[in-house]
């Protein structure tokens, strides 16, 4: 309990978690279209300003979970209401609430069909995913975590492309596998922290080593399917050529911020002498993962395929970060999941505004589209160069930390730049599909079709990308405030770490000599 | 980003005129006068801030303005010094040049999208007056990257296959360099010493003494092929691909901005990364000279095996680059001081050249060299500025690059290399051999039967004087070489 720093003022996580789901029950009752995209805009809307309030009232300074509230929920299991954030999580939590009006902007228009239906999906993913991140309680937790499976399930199987079936039913049995073992887990957890599900507690505890390595891999598979990192990621290219616009932002911004918010929530705490054990297997497997997006998303056609490749090569660099386990590698990748929310949401957004428009997410159906687009192509371009980690933008700043870090990896690869070295082709390959696509799109070659029909973005769709365009150029330029939300608790995360490590590693080398 | 007191604003505001005119050019897109006109004006303001600055430099003042920091020791900030001199100097005033040139050679040709060619050529601009201003690594990669991503579009002007071809090799040898080898770089960097910002002066660098001899040996390679735009073979391939842009682009970009960036940061890294004392340490100089010394000997003969005038002045470019490169790395004050004036004669001289070519093209749509016999008569100032750049080309007096060539001389003297001083000697011999026929063929060859070039007469006056200018500053600076020697004297203290 002394790790939380208790709300005795105004319940503001819980206002955030469930105001989406009260948001619900109007759109219940009046079925009507427009009013269920003006009414699901105002409620997230109101929960993006109200989570700002998290900001100006987080303490940089203290390591707790802050804004905690703490209620009984079923006695007999020892099960509890506990949500709070600290460093590692708020500015996900604020990406979330960021990114979820923006994703009603985008189906506006996108979504014709079933639209009350459609934003009470959405909202309902909003309550899941928000509650994800701050809960603290693991059956909590666990329930919201499964809770994100049906609607976006819907989100793909009704508002989706030809193959939605195909695709949503891949995903939630993906998605489901990987979340069975974590079960066990939590459930071998509960029984050997006396029957208690308090997350906080159960950090630190100095597991014997073969239960945190079974404990690592349980949680391990969940979490890289959810990432995804190679070799578990086959189901996100066929979730994203198939999901709805809306569907793929929630899904590449904040869905697979889960994994790697998992590894760093309780992979690290919990099983820290595992993590050692088996990080040079991640790190080379992060690698992999680099290289292969890569080189896949160089290969695609289709725009969205393409996309969804790319987020497998940068979620590799965010893996790295981690698991490098040193300040700027960690500090690096909980940056770069800000931004890859920022900068892939808003290029699936650009994606989706050309399939409105041409209906096709073949690349060579929307080739030299730049003469008669000049303001898409303006978003398009800055969004491809930050996506790549051009100087001054977004990803720049979260790779290069990355990369520092994993030059500087200090335990295992002593003085070993082989690491850094090995990541780097990732970042030419990310540069070569990225301007391959803006070439195509902008300027096409000497035979494009004809695309002089095209209309330029209207108001809603600049309004809609607007914002993240900000957010490219703020974090590229000045990332310092989002950096020190987040230190006292990456600096503490590494401390606490690195005096666990220690004891189940002496033993399990006793073990194992 | 609040400005306070001893922040030299004159820079940033340097930084912004070119920025402010390519957006002014895009939003008057429509009128073509005056869109020409802030192209005009904005290069004339930045060419007098750049004036202005002067007084302070030569007062050995170091003017800085930090615009946003990213990390502890990664920061965006303008400095100038006398280095950055030498290079704004130029870039500042060719532009201007350029830019009177570029509105006959695009109205001459009607060519398309110009509206799209202004505003991308003061984006180029406002990337090499960046390189120019930089104060540390970073600052100098971010506007390196933008000169080249800012000039694909100029080189893929025409639209055509031959146009994407060649811009598709430009970025993809440029970018692939730049993120291969100079990301890593500057990263590595970044982890041994924790800052990249450049050092004070050219002698200590800013390696920890003790630092990891092979691992900075590793780096300085890194830097020396990662600024591909220096030319330096063997990623020198994207340069002569580039001559399919409209020659304006080749002129300012390829002679003066984008290759000069390429050395110019290639130079500012080794002497304020680097250091003398580290590049003496650990014998990266004399090494370098004679890899870079290669590049100087094979371009050359390549250029020999040119028709196409263009394509002769490419494989030139590559070449005499690899002079500026050489200079500095021989470590002695006459090599680089030799080095480093080389940027603004080879850029005046080339230049010229450049723009001779284009007004040839206009005024007779010859592009190979073999097609201009007894040309020179139709177009004597033409090519009489053509025999004068060459001369400068080759390094005769009283033509700026007898100024290079003679502190290339003393400084391989210096650094007692003899082979440097043949590969210098040679070169110089290749040059007259590829350049002398041009001139000569010109005035002296006899015209091809059934071909009277009726109707050909000099280009117009928009392109011709910007010859002349040129050609005139060319000479000037040879004749009184201390005009920008100073500000070389300056870098080597």
């Amino acid at each position: 309990m002394d790790q939380l720093l208790l709300n005795p003022g105004f319940p503001l996580l819980s206002t955030l978690i469930f105001l989406p789901l009260a948001g619900v029950i109007p759109l219940l009752i009046v079925k009507n279209d427009s009013f269920s995209r003006y009414w699901t805009l105002a409620v997230t809307t109101v929960v993006a300003v109200l989570s700002l309030l998290l900001i100006t009232g987080f303490d940089k300074t203290t390591v707790k979970f802050q804004f905690a509230e703490y209620h009984s929920w079923v006695q007999s299991l020892n099960i509890q209401y506990v949500v709070g954030v600290d460093g590692i999580s708020i500015l996900l939590v604020i990406l979330t609430t960021l990114i979820m009006p923006l994703c009603v902007l985008a189906s506006w228009s996108y979504i014709k069909t079933r639209i009350p239906t459609f934003m009470i999906c959405l909202l309902i993913m909003e309550t899941a995913m928000l509650g994800v991140f701050v809960a603290l309680d693991f059956v909590l937790f666990y329930i919201l975590w499964e809770a994100m499976l049906i609607p976006m399930y819907l989100l793909i199987g009704i508002w989706g492309g030809p193959r939605k079936i195909y695709a949503s039913v891949k995903f939630f049995l993906y998605t489901l596998a990987g979340s069975i073992l974590m079960l066990v887990g939590i459930i071998w957890l509960y029984m050997a922290n006396h029957y208690s599900f308090f997350i906080p507690d159960m950090m630190w505890v100095d597991y014997s080593f073969n239960h945190q390595i079974l404990l690592f891999l349980a949680f391990f598979l969940a979490f890289a399917i959810k990432v995804p990192m190679f070799p578990f990621h086959t189901w996100l290219p066929a979730a994203h050529v198939e999901a709805p616009t809306a569907g793929s932002v929630i899904l590449a911004s904040i869905l697979l911020k889960m994994g790697t918010y998992g590894f760093l929530r309780f992979a690290l705490p919990i099983t820290p002498a595992a993590t050692v054990y088996l990080m040079p297997y991640v790190l080379w497997l992060s690698i992999a993962g680099i290289i292969y997006g890569g080189f896949t998303a160089l290969a695609q056609q289709d725009m969205k395929k393409l996309i969804a490749y790319s987020s497998v090569g940068h979620m590799g660099f965010v893996t790295l970060g981690i698991f490098v386990l040193n300040i700027q590698g960690m500090e690096g990748s909980i940056l770069q999941m800000i931004n890859h929310g920022v900068t892939t949401g808003a290029l699936f957004l650009c994606v989706g505004m050309i399939y409105e428009r041409t209906h096709s997410r073949e690349l060579s159906s929307a080739t030299g589209v730049g003469k008669f687009m000049p303001v898409y192509v303006t978003f398009l371009a800055f969004f491809s160069l930050s996506s790549f980690g051009f100087p001054g933008t977004n990803s720049f700043v979260g790779e290069f930390l990355i990369l520092a870090g994993a030059f500087k990896t200090n335990i295992l690869f002593k003085h070993n730049i082989a690491l850094g070295l090995a990541a780097i082709p990732g970042a030419v390959l990310a540069a070569a599909y990225m301007l391959r696509m803006l070439q195509k799109i902008v300027w096409g070659g000497t035979a494009n079709p004809d695309q002089s029909w095209l209309t330029d973005l209207n108001i809603r769709e600049i309004a809609t990308l607007a914002p993240f365009l900000f957010f490219v150029f703020w974090i590229g330029l000045g990332p310092q405030p989002f950096i020190n939300l987040m230190h006292s608790s990456v600096v503490n995360l590494l401390d606490q770490f690195h005096a666990h490590q220690g004891h189940a590693l002496a033993a399990a080398e006793l073990i194992l000599r | 980003m609040n400005i306070q007191p001893g922040r030299d604003v004159q820079l940033l505001i340097a930084l912004l005129v070119p920025l402010f005119g390519a957006v002014g050019v895009m939003v008057k897109g429509k009128n073509e006068n005056l869109r020409e006109g802030i192209s005009c004006v904005s290069s004339l303001i930045l060419f007098a801030i750049v004036l202005s600055l002067i007084p302070d430099i030569l007062h050995h003042r170091t003017l800085k303005f930090p615009m946003f920091t990213l990390l502890p020791g990664v920061s965006i900030t303008l400095r100038a010094d006398a280095m950055s001199m030498i290079f704004a100097i130029v870039a500042s005033s060719l532009w201007t040049i350029a830019v009177f040139y570029s509105m006959g050679y695009m109205r001459g040709l009607k060519e398309h999208a110009q509206t799209r060619f202004n505003a991308c050529f003061a984006l180029s601009i406002f990337g090499a007056i960046g390189v120019a201003f930089s104060d540390n690594l970073f600052t100098m990669y971010l506007f390196y990257e933008i000169v080249s991503v800012c000039t694909y579009p100029l080189v893929a002007h025409h639209q055509d296959d031959e146009g994407y071809h060649g811009a598709r090799k430009y970025i993809i040898y440029l970018t692939t360099t730049a993120k291969a080898f100079l990301l890593p770089a500057m990263i590595l960097i970044y982890v041994l010493t924790g800052t990249l910002d450049f050092a004070p002066n050219i002698s200590t660098g800013i390696f920890p003494a003790g630092a990891n001899g092979p691992l900075v040996i590793m780096l300085y390679i890194f830097c020396l092929i990662g600024f591909a735009k220096n030319g330096v073979m063997p990623f020198h391939h994207w340069l002569p691909g580039a001559m399919v842009a409209p020659t304006p682009v080749s002129a300012l970009l390829h002679a003066v901005a984008v290759v000069k960036v390429g050395v110019f940061c290639t130079t500012r890294v080794m002497l304020y990364v680097f250091g003398v004392d580290t590049m003496n340490a650990l014998n990266l100089g004399i090494p370098t000279a004679y890899f870079v010394g290669f590049t100087v000997l094979m371009a050359s003969i390549l250029a020999l095996s040119k028709d196409n005038l263009k394509a002769r002045l490419a494989y030139s470019t590559v070449s005499q680059l690899s002079y500026i490169i050489m200079g500095v790395a021989l470590l002695t004050p006459a090599g680089i001081q030799g080095g480093l004036i080389h940027i603004v004669n080879h850029g005046f001289s080339k230049i010229t050249l450049f723009f001779c070519a284009g007004a040839i093209y206009v005024a007779a749509h010859k592009k190979n060299i073999s097609e201009m016999e007894g040309l020179g008569k139709t177009m004597p100032f033409t090519f009489g500025a053509f025999a004068i750049a060459s001369l400068s080309m080759i390094g005769a007096p009283p033509v700026a690059g007898f100024v290079t060539k003679w502190n290339l001389l003393v400084g391989s003297i210096q650094a007692h290399q003899i082979g440097i001083l043949l590969i210098l000697i040679a070169s110089t011999l290749l040059n007259v051999g590829y350049f002398a026929p041009v001139t000569f063929k010109a005035f002296f060859g006899k015209r091809p039967e059934g071909e009277p070039y009726t109707g050909i007469k000099e280009a117009p006056l928009s392109m011709l004087i910007p010859i002349l200018i040129a050609c005139a500053v060319s000479v000037v600076i040879g004749i009184f070489p201390n005009i920008m020697m100073q500000f070389v004297k300056a870098v080597t203290g």
